[in-house]
Order: structure tokens, then C-alpha cells, then sequence
């Protein structure tokens, strides 16, 4: 089936694609196109990665030390630049997601409040 | 990280793309898999992924550090564009190495002699201490042996203090068939090397023992006297060699960067193993420097005034000697041994400055002009949006290019500067100091760095972002283009003009400051006279009466020498130094009030002397033959001293009594001669050599013409009459002058090549700015030619217009050079600061020159053709 950019996609808040991808690499490390294909299906297409962005971050964030890379083979046999998540990414990682969590849990907050 | 990255810009999109075509494949790999055609999967991964060129367009953006980008391109730009021009290119650069090579050279010296402590360990403790003579007219007195005793055993406030004697020489006599020669020699004490904190590069240094009266004869070379005379032979040490007829062994070598007391000391020996018992316990005698090293935590003001104390309580002591000093003076050792330096030095460094300056000001007006004729391009850049800022750094890149290599050159220039400088000024202190070290070469990037900074900045003055229209419109009749331009260039060159007037004055004042000095008038006659220094050495002439026998021969085998006319002999010449002085009193005269002295120069002089430099007697006579050993007992006085002591008295007749000897007979009184040719005459008296208490002295011979010829001959008679003897310091008066003058004739040279260069750097850059403003008014001359003005009228027009900011430029100078001339008024011999006659001649200089290179543009803006003149676009 053809893929459409479903309506509903929205663009990501910078901040929110490196936490996607250091989350994405917990498993182990991937290749660039495997980890869009990961965020993607995870999200149920919901969310999409723009080619544009995916790059930028991953250098960024390889810059700040939270990710190694390194050139191997592929499951197609084909070579591929594979990003590995480092022990300060993955203290980064935790830090993030609790500062999302924290964040979704007070906008819920607001949200749930009845108008008086 | 983000400079990492920038440097390898090129790698990470390299291996971007890499990724990017991995991604791809892997891409068009899963659309395969999902049934579509080869072409279909490319095409729906590529739409997929979007531009890959955009994506590699943003990280390139992303790993780019904007500033350095920049500057990349610009150096790049710039120096395409530079080199595109080479003349102009060639022109700056050379104009900027001489203005920092001038100024680093002279920084070498000043940081060198001036600034950089002495290589002796802890220098700052390091003090040369002074008797203050008790009459004040010698502030900064040398010791008396005696003095130095008493401040040794009773002050408390140096760790060490030593003594020493300088100025002398011995006479070292060839050993295996080499010539005797005159070494230059210090005597001191067994301690002024541990003061000091040396200690000799080979072999040992005095101890106590070596100085004594009674110990086995020692001394020490110098490095450059045992590389040059012993071959650098290390086995040299412990052996004998031959001064003044002694044998004294050579117990060790001294580094090759130690010059103390001053350069050409060549060797030392041991104080007290030299002078006499009696000269040591001296308390009036002035002949010794004394060196002390100051205790930590001790002041060199609360140790002055601990020595004053002593000194003024032997002074009490003894208060019928009027010579013993008061009080103590210090200063520090540094400053003792360069301190007559600093004012010339930095006078010298003030004017490479101005040169400097003036080189900035032409290479600023230079891009000006540069930059003239790209403004259209600037125009249109300003115009699709490129920032000030932005037009601002590839100017200011373009001078840091040229003042880069300005720079570079100027190092090498420098280089080749200091080379000649040591060469001709060695007899400076310190000299052998002078090199090229790291804060020399921090200070010429600096300067390199500003020049750039001021000759950009200057230049950038003109560039007006708000000029877009006027700029593109500049084709138009009705405008005459380039305004702004104009203005700064002319400013620059009133600056330019400005500082070459005040280089001119400075100049003019120590060039007519050292005509003055040189032609003063010594009180003899210096022309066709010959000198040279002769000493008997004490081991072979003990006796008065070999002394004399040996002079009087010599003397009279000189005259009869073809050509030699007359010839004499006296302890110290006209010019050559201060020569000793001795107290005095006047029998006929009442008694002095104790503690009064009086003094006056002594000489020793054979009866022919007189004759022999022309020195004329005003009254009496010159001592008769029979003046020899110990019936001499006649004395002639200077014309100065009558009149200071005898006033309108006849003064033949009376007596004079030196301290502690028998009563002399003034038998005639001459013309004054001066000690120095820069200070005024000295109360002399003169007494007759042929006594046989002097040693030597200065030989003087005078003929009718090519007197220089005659020193082989008295050379070849010397050593006929004993052949160890050694002459030394042959010169003619005039050399002597010469070399007194030395320092006088250095400064107004340079300062004068300097101010010639700026005034020819002035003169090329009015005529640049001129011709430069007729073919920015080339439509205008051509209008008012055509509507009638005459060509003299458009020659006064272009005159008018050149001579306006050199005018300006002369009345700042003007003024300038009145605050200049303060400045140097120590250095100057017999001329006001605000001399008339000097800030006249360089106004009329700057005029001159001024219309000359105002008229080649100015006459050209006369000959315009109108027809060609408006036809320009």
C-alpha cells in the first residue's frame, strides 16, 4: 500500500526527535533508515520523521556525545553508518523522558480542570 | 567542537552523502520488497526523502563557524585582489616593513639595554653605591678606598659589597712572537663575583687570599681576549702571562655575555694585590666604583642612609680634610650602568614611531585610493543586502594581508639594523645584550597587528553605506564624485605632513646641536695633530730617573722625524677625559676656614707641550730645562684658574701647595683647554713632567700636513727603545672629537635619515592625493575651462586645493614640534628648544616641497583638453 503522509502528522518539536531517537537506539544500534522506519511503525504513522530533520539530529546529537557511530553491514548486505547509544545517552535519555513525562502529566492536569 | 567540526567540513559531507545513498538503497531495498517496479521504488524513496542536497546544504550550514567562513574567503579574496595589483601590493608592504622594522630594531635595543634586568643573579638587589662630596658639586662621587673600608666593616645592611677600579690599562706583552697590546683591565675586589652572583666559565674566580698584598700575582680573562689571543685554549689555565711587565697567572675565564664594568674589559685583577697600601687606607682619594648587594627585606633607602651616617662620622673624624665626603649616594646598578641612555634611546624610539605612523597614514591613503575605484562594486553589493560590517572586514582583511607581510619583512629589516647598530655603537654599556628574543618578535606582531587595525580602520573612514545612489550615479555631469574619499586622503595627508614636520625639527635641533658641539673650541689646535697612550710599566721603571731618560729620548727622536714639527707630552689630552684633580692652596693667600677646599684639574706636561698643540701663554713663560726629577718645582696655571683664584693679581711669582707636598712656583698661565668638549673649561694647573713621577700618558706629534703617516715611524721608535712596550689609542684630535661626539652625531643622523625618508613618503603621497583629486574633478576642470577660466587660474585652483591640508599639516607639525623639542632638550649642546632659525628652515622645507609635488598635477589639470575632459564617463 502506498504511503500517504497521514493528515494528522504534525511536524516534531526538535527537542522531541532526539528523545525519540536516543529512546529508539536503547535496543541496540540501528542505521539511520531503521531508525525512521522504528518511530514511524511504533507511532503508527502518526508520527513522521522528515528526512530533513533526522540528519541534523543525529549529528547533533553525536556532537554532544550521546551517540557513537560507526560503519557496518546492514541486513541487506549493504553498508550503513549505525549509531550507538553511550552511557551518557542513555543518562540523558532518562533525564528527557522524565522531563516529558512531567510535562504531559501537567498539561493533563490542566486539561482535566472543569471550567468554573 | 564546533572548530572540529568546521576544519572537516569537507569529510562529514562526504560521508553525509554516503549515508544518505546507504539510506536510499535501504529505502528502494523495502519498496522492492513491497512488489514495485525498479523505477517505481526509486522514484517513491527519493519523493520519500525529499532533496538530499538540501539536507546536505543544511548540515554543511550547521557545521560552518560563520566568522571563520568569512574570513577564509576573504583572506582568499583578498589576496587574489592584492596580488591582481602587485605595484601598489609591493608598495605598501615595503612602505610598512620599513616602519616596523625602524620601530622593532629600535625596540630591540631599548628592551635589550634599558629594560631587560642584568644577567647577574637577583638583580633588583643589586646597588652602585656613591660618595656625596661635601661641597655638592660631585652628587654621584666615586669612593675612596679607605670609605669602602669603613662602610664594609660597619654597615649592616648588605649581604656583600665589593669594590673595583676601572678605566686603566695594562700592557700585555707577546709571548712567542706576538705583539704587546694594550688590554683594558679592571681591578676589584676578591668578592664582586659572588656580589654579583658569577662565576667564570672555566677555571675559579678570586678568593680572599688571591687579594691580598703579599699573594702570588692572579688574573682573569675575558672570553673574547682568550678566544682571540690564547686560541680558546683550555690549558691556558694556570699559566703565566706578562702584564705591564709582571707575571700574573691566568686562574680563569669569565662567560662570554659578562661585560662588567663595561664592554672592551678584558681582564681583571685582584684590588688589593694592585694598589698600594697606603691608596687603600685613602679617605679622600676618589678613584674606586663600589658594588653592594642588598640584604632581603633591607631598602635601598635605609641602607644609603646607613652608609651616609658612617660617612659623615669619618668626615667628622677628620675635619681638616675638606675632601672627605659627607654622605653616601645609591642608585641602582642598572640604572648606574644605562641610565645616561635612556633619554637618546627613547628619543630615537619616539621618532621610528612617528615614521611608523606616517608609513600607516601613506598605506591607509593608498586603499583609499584602492578602494575608489571598486566603490561601484560596493555599491551594488551594499545594495543587494551585504552588511557594513561585512565590507568592513574584507578592508580591514586586505591591510592585515599587507601588514602581514609588512611585518615579516620588517623582522628581517629589523635584523639586519641591529646588526649595524652594534657595529657602530660599541661603546655603548650593555651592548653586548642586544639580540632578537621572544618579547622583541611578541612586540613586532603586535605592531603589525595595529598597523593593520589603524591602516584599515583609517582607510574604512570613506566607505559610507548610505553612498548607494550617489555612488551608481557618479557618471553624471552634475556631480563630481568620490567626496568623501577625498576628505580622508587629504586628512591623512595633513597627519602625514603633520609628523614630518615634527621628525624635520627634531632633526634640524641635534643636527645644528652637534655643528654646535663639534666645532667647539677645545683650546688647542686639532688639526694635523696625532695622540697615542704610552705607559712605562712600574717592574722596568721604577726610578724617576728611567722614566725620564726614556721620555726625553723619545721626545727628541720624534722631532727629529721629517715632517713632525713639534711634539710633547702630557697625562691627559684636550677632550680625552676629566684626567684626576688634585686640592690645592695658595701660600700667599690667608689661610682657608676649615672644611673649605679648593681643587683643580692636574696635568703633567713636558715644557714643549704648549708649543706643540698650540696652547698660547698669556703670561710667563713655559718651565725651564732644568725642571727634572726633584728639583721641579714650577707649576703653570690655566687662564680660568687665575681668574677664579688670583682675580686681577698677578699670579707669576706665587706658590701653590698641594696637599702633602712642597711648594710649586707659578712660572705662567695659559689658555684654557676643555677636559670634555661639551662642558666648559676646568681650573687646570699644570706640572712639569720630566719629574719622573708620571708613568705615561698621551703623545701628542703635530706636522705641517699628513700627520697620520707618522704613527709607523713613532711606533718603530718606541720599539727601538724597548720592544715589549706597547702604544695603544692611536688617534688623531679630530678622532678624538669624533669619538667624544659620538653619541651626538648617531642620534641626528638617524633622526635625520628618518625625518628624510617621511618627508620623501609626505611628498609621494601629496602627489598621489593630488593627482588623484584632478581625476576625480577631470569633468569639473573641463566645465570651467570650457565656460573661460584661464589655465593659470586652474593651476592656482589644483595648487590651492594640494597645499591646503600640507599647510594644515604644517601648522600641526608646528605645534607639535614645539612639545617635541622639550622633550629632547637634554640632548641638545648649545641650542633653545624653540630655536628660530630651525622651526623656519622646515616650514620653508615643507613648502617647498610641497609645491613641487603639488605642480606635476597641477600643471596636467591645466592642460586639460575641455573637448576630452567632458567626453569622460
Amino acid at each position: 500500500m502506498a504511503r500517504n503522509k497521514s493528515q494528522t502528522s504534525q511536524e516534531m518539536l526538535q527537542g522531541t526527535l532526539d528523545m525519540l531517537i536516543l529512546r529508539t537506539l536503547v535496543l541496540g544500534p540501528a542505521h539511520g533508515h531503521t531508525i525512521t522506519h522504528v518511530i514511524e511503525r511504533t507511532s503508527d504513522d502518526v508520527l513522521q520523521v522528515e528526512q530533513g530533520s533526522l540528519y541534523p539530529a543525529l549529528h547533533r546529537l553525536e556532537d554532544r556525545g550521546w551517540l557513537t557511530s560507526y560503519w557496518g553491514s546492514s541486513e541487506n548486505n549493504r553498508k550503513a553508518k549505525f549509531y550507538k547509544l553511550t552511557p551518557a545517552g542513555r543518562k540523558q535519555l532518562a533525564a528527557e523522558t522524565n522531563r516529558w513525562q512531567e510535562r504531559v502529566a501537567a498539561i493533563a492536569r490542566v486539561l482535566c480542570v472543569r471550567p468554573e | 567542537m564546533s572548530l572540529r567540526r568546521f576544519f572537516r567540513r569537507t569529510s562529514h559531507d562526504t560521508e553525509l552523502k554516503r549515508e544518505i545513498e546507504s539510506y536510499l538503497d535501504h529505502e528502494i531495498d523495502d519498496n522492492l520488497a513491497r512488489g514495485m517496479s525498479q523505477q517505481e521504488a526509486r522514484r517513491q524513496a527519493h519523493l520519500k526523502f525529499g532533496s538530499p542536497v538540501r539536507v546536505r546544504e543544511e548540515l554543511w550550514q550547521a557545521n560552518t563557524v560563520e566568522f571563520l567562513d568569512h574570513l577564509r574567503r576573504n583572506l582568499r579574496y583578498s589576496s587574489r585582489a592584492l596580488l591582481r595589483a602587485p605595484g601598489f601590493a609591493l608598495v605598501c608592504v615595503l612602505v610598512m616593513a620599513l616602519g616596523i622594522g625602524a620601530t622593532t630594531a629600535l625596540f630591540t635595543v631599548v628592551h635589550s639595554v634599558l629594560l631587560k634586568p642584568l644577567p647577574f643573579k637577583d638583580p633588583p638587589r643589586l646597588i652602585r653605591l656613591y660618595e656625596h662630596s661635601a661641597d655638592e658639586k660631585f652628587p654621584y662621587n666615586e669612593s675612596a678606598a679607605g670609605v669602602y673600608a669603613e662602610w664594609k666593616k660597619q654597615s649592616t645592611g648588605f649581604s656583600d659589597l665589593a669594590i673595583l677600579a676601572r678605566g686603566f690599562e695594562y700592557g700585555l706583552s707577546g709571548t712567542g712572537g706576538e705583539f704587546p697590546e694594550k688590554v683594558r683591565a679592571s681591578e676589584c675586589s676578591w668578592d664582586l663575583f659572588p656580589t654579583l652572583g658569577v662565576a667564570p666559565a672555566l677555571g675559579r674566580s678570586f678568593t680572599a687570599s688571591d687579594d691580598q698584598p703579599s699573594a702570588d700575582a692572579t688574573v682573569l680573562l675575558s672570553w673574547g681576549l682568550w678566544k682571540r689571543r690564547f686560541g680558546g685554549d683550555p690549558s691556558i689555565l694556570n699559566q703565566p702571562i706578562h702584564l705591564d711587565e709582571k707575571s700574573y697567572t691566568i686562574i680563569g675565564v669569565m662567560p662570554a655575555w659578562f661585560a662588567y664594568p663595561g664592554p672592551g674589559v678584558q681582564v681583571w685583577t685582584p684590588i688589593q694585590h694592585e694598589e698600594s697600601s697606603k691608596r687603600w687606607q685613602e679617605l679622600d682619594n676618589h678613584m674606586f666604583a663600589v658594588v653592594g648587594r642588598l640584604k632581603p627585606g633591607i631598602r635601598e633607602t635605609a641602607a644609603q642612609a646607613e652608609l651616609t651616617l658612617i660617612t659623615r662620622g669619618l668626615h667628622d673624624q677628620h675635619l681638616d680634610n675638606p675632601f672627605i665626603s659627607k654622605a653616601a649616594n645609591s642608585r641602582p646598578l642598572l640604572e648606574d650602568i644605562v641610565g645616561d641612555y635612556k633619554t637618546p634611546l627613547y628619543v630615537l624610539l619616539a621618532a621610528t614611531g612617528c615614521l611608523l605612523l606616517i608609513g600607516c597614514l601613506n598605506v591607509a591613503s593608498l586603499l583609499v585610493a584602492r578602494g575608489t575605484a571598486r566603490r561601484k562594486e560596493l555599491a551594488i553589493r551594499a545594495a543587494l543586502g551585504g552588511s557594513r560590517w561585512r565590507l568592513l572586514g574584507e578592508h580591514l582583511t586586505e591591510s592585515f594581508l599587507l601588514s602581514a607581510a609588512g611585518g615579516m619583512a620588517g623582522l628581517i629589516l629589523a635584523n639586519a639594523a641591529i646588526q649595524w647598530f652594534v657595529a657602530t655603537r660599541q661603546d655603548m654599556n650593555r651592548v653586548e645584550a642586544i639580540h632578537i628574543d621572544a618579547p622583541v618578535v611578541a612586540f613586532a606582531v603586535g605592531l603589525t597587528f595595529l598597523c593593520a587595525l589603524f591602516a584599515g580602520f583609517m582607510s574604512s573612514l570613506s566607505i559610507k553605506g548610505n553612498q548607494i545612489l550617489s555612488s551608481l550615479q557618479e557618471s553624471s555631469r552634475s556631480h563630481s564624485a568620490g567626496h568623501s574619499q577625498v576628505q580622508v586622503r587629504k586628512w591623512l595627508l595633513a597627519l602625514e605632513v603633520g609628523l614630518t614636520v615634527v621628525l624635520l625639527i627634531g632633526a634640524g635641533l641635534l643636527l645644528k646641536s652637534y655643528e654646535r658641539l663639534r666645532s667647539s673650541n677645545l683650546g688647542c689646535i686639532t688639526d694635523n695633530v696625532l695622540t697615542m697612550h704610552l705607559n712605562l710599566p712600574n717592574a722596568k721603571y721604577s726610578q724617576p730617573v728611567q722614566r725620564l731618560s726614556f721620555f726625553e729620548t723619545l721626545l727628541a727622536r720624534m722631532r727629529a722625524l721629517p715632517g713632525v714639527q713639534f711634539a710633547g707630552i702630557t697625562t691627559t689630552a684636550p677632550g680625552e677625559d676629566y684626567g684626576g684633580d688634585n686640592g690645592f692652596l695658595i701660600q700667599e693667600h690667608p689661610p682657608l676656614p676649615q672644611g673649605t677646599m679648593q681643587f683643580a684639574i692636574h696635568r703633567w706636561v713636558d715644557p714643549s707641550y704648549f708649543e706643540a698643540l698650540g696652547i698660547p701663554f698669556l703670561r710667563g713663560q713655559s718651565f725651564d730645562q732644568n725642571q727634572r726629577l726633584d728639583k721641579a718645582n714650577q707649576v703653570i696655571i690655566s687662564s680660568s684658574f687665575a681668574r677664579q683664584y688670583f682675580g686681577d693679581e698677578d699670579p707669576i711669582g706665587k706658590h701653590l701647595l698641594t696637599l702633602g707636598e712642597r711648594p710649586y712656583q707659578i712660572v705662567g698661565v695659559v689658555g684654557d683647554t676643555r677636559h670634555e668638549i661639551a662642558k666648559p673649561a676646568q681650573p687646570m694647573m699644570y706640572f712639569p713632567f720630566y719629574s719622573g713621577t708620571e708613568s705615561g700618558g698621551t703623545l701628542a706629534v703635530r706636522a705641517s700636513r699628513d700627520v697620520t703617516s707618522l704613527a709607523l715611524p713613532i711606533q718603530q721608535i718606541v720599539q727601538e727603545l724597548d720592544s715589549e712596550l706597547p702604544v695603544s689609542d692611536i688617534l688623531t684630535m679630530d678622532q678624538i672629537i669624533g669619538k667624544s661626539t659620538l653619541d651626538a652625531s648617531f642620534n641626528a643622523s638617524l633622526v635625520l635619515a628618518f625625518a628624510v625618508l617621511s618627508l620623501l613618503l609626505a611628498a609621494v603621497g601629496l602627489f598621489g592625493v593630488l593627482s588623484y583629486i584632478v581625476s576625480q574633478r577631470t569633468t569639473e576642470i573641463g566645465v570651467r575651462i570650457a565656460i573661460g577660466a584661464q589655465r593659470s587660474q586652474v593651476l592656482a585652483l589644483m595648487l590651492a586645493d594640494g597645499l591646503r591640508p600640507a599647510s594644515i599639516g604644517l601648522l600641526l607639525g608646528l605645534a607639535g614640534g614645539v612639545a617635541a623639542s622639550k622633550m629632547i632638550g637634554s640632548l641638545l649642546y648649545a641650542v633653545e628648544p624653540l630655536d628660530v632659525s630651525v622651526f623656519t628652515a622646515v616650514a620653508i622645507i615643507i613648502f617647498l616641497v610641497a609645491s613641487l609635488a603639488c605642480l606635476l598635477p597641477a600643471w596636467r589639470a591645466s592642460r586639460l583638453d575641455p573637448i576630452q575632459a567632458l567626453r569622460i564617463e
